[in-house]
């Protein structure tokens, strides 16, 4: 804080009184805002379309992406991310390292053992001692059976595996779990979530929770459901990771990031994913 | 539900106000920016001493990197018109609303107003998180922007 030169008591009451103008300035501007579109999320709910799109007041990024973006998701013909899925299915079968194994010689076909398990994280991996999520169980998975080395984070065949996994889950409801030994993890996540950071002071929340349906520029804000991921970004021209999403993200608040696969961006994916508990995936999703 | 946290909110605020009769005038230093004086929510003085110069200011509203105003606020720069934001209040008449030395706080650093505004403090550099190391000790815009900006916004009426 900027160092202030009057005596604690006055700044004291002057604190009391810049906090409660705080609250009703805030509503006031959310107000002017609203009168100018109505509630922003209103025309999404009376949309049947978005329908599967929701679960409750919660919304996939589809709902807020435009109708062009939107059919390049709905066609899998047309979806630049089943390129990812076509690549994860040659590496399934692949083997590599000391042990002479695939991940189809443990887990056969992915169809069947692997739905259902990427809505469910990311988890505690007692192995790790913290949370795992998709791409760090891959990983576990080939330094500890295959003995091969580890995929480096958004290399095309770890995000091709990851792509591979999670879309085997598109359409089950995102149902992670947050109690037990993940506890800590999703509070140091959702602490992350409302921490403020970078030279413009914004945390996730203020855009994500406070603002979405809102404009920034040309950009509808999205209430930032993870449930697409990993996804075709147009910006990018090219798949990635969702942590390389928060990477954007902090970038954009001239934020210092965290590396792809760190600590914080995993726990900060726990929280994100909690919070769309429900919505259905999308994996391979195609966003703006 | 919300309307009424908000009225408990305005009911507290007005009793803190009604206690703190005294008008002051707090002395804001922060590294090496020029230090200002905010007295009722108001920055009386240029932060560089002189005017600022408007068409300058109308420039940094629309220019990313700088002030940016239309990617949050409203205002009457039709040339920009499509990237335009609604999450801050509308600019459109905001000199016949606030006093220069009012618009001037509001973009020095608007949370000595409203501490939960999204809006960023254009003048600050301390007090802030994980900043990117380019972005260090830089405020987002300079003390002579700010006043280009103040002299364009006080033009709308």
């Amino acid at each position: 804080m900027p160092r202030l030169r009057s005596p604690l008591l006055t700044a004291a009451a002057a604190l009391a009184v810049l906090g409660s103008l705080a609250a009703c300035d805030g509503d006031k501007s959310k107000s002017a805002a609203m009168a100018d579109s109505g509630d922003p999320l209103a025309q999404y709910r009376a949309n049947p379309k978005y329908k599967a799109f929701m679960a409750g007041e919660k919304m996939s990024g589809y709902v807020f992406a435009s109708p062009e973006t939107q059919a390049m998701q709905d066609d899998d013909f047309e979806n630049p991310g089943m390129l990812a899925v076509q690549d994860g299915e040659e590496e399934w079968s692949k083997v590599e390292g000391a042990a002479g194994k695939s991940c189809a010689s443990c887990h056969q076909d992915a169809a069947k053992s692997m739905k259902g398990v990427a809505v469910s994280y990311p988890k505690f991996e007692p192995k790790r001692g913290k949370l795992a999520n998709i791409e760090h169980r891959i990983n576990l998975c080939r330094t500890e059976h295959m003995k091969a080395p580890e995929l480096k984070w958004e290399s095309k065949p770890l995000l091709g595996l990851t792509a591979y996994v999670e879309h085997q889950s598109r359409g089950l409801p995102i149902s992670v779990k947050v109690d037990g030994p993940a506890a800590p993890f999703f509070e140091e996540g959702k602490k992350f979530y409302y921490t403020r950071r970078g030279q413009m002071d914004i945390a996730c929340a203020q855009c994500h929770e406070q603002n979405p349906g809102m404009n920034i520029g040309v950009e509808n804000l999205s209430q930032g459901q993870s449930n697409g991921y990993p996804t075709y970004r147009l910006k990018w021209q090219s798949f990635g990771s969702l942590h390389r999403r928060f990477e954007g993200c902090n970038q954009e608040v001239r934020a210092e990031p965290y590396p792809r696969g760190s600590d914080e961006y995993t726990n900060l994916e726990l929280y994100v994913a909690w919070r769309g508990n429900g919505l259905k995936s999308e994996a391979p999703s195609v966003r703006r | 539900m919300r309307q009424m946290r908000l009225l408990t909110a305005c009911l507290a605020g007005t009793a803190a106000m009604l206690a703190a009769t005294v008008s002051f005038a707090q002395e804001i230093r922060d590294a090496n920016l020029t230090p200002y004086a905010v007295k009722d929510y108001a920055i009386e003085k240029s932060l560089t001493g002189k005017p600022g110069d408007p068409a300058k200011g109308r420039q940094i509203a629309t220019t990313s990197g700088q002030g940016n105003c239309v990617i949050c606020h409203k205002m009457p720069i039709p040339e920009v018109a499509f990237r335009i934001g609604n999450v801050g209040p509308d600019l459109t008449e905001v000199g016949g609303r606030l006093t220069a030395a009012e618009i001037r706080m509001r973009i020095v650093n608007p949370k000595l107003l409203n501490e939960e505004t999204i809006m960023p403090a254009y003048y600050r550099v301390t007090g802030l998180n994980r900043v990117d190391k380019k972005a260090q000790g830089k405020p987002m815009l300079s003390a002579e922007q700010v006043e280009d900006l103040v002299a364009y916004l006080s033009t709308l009426k």
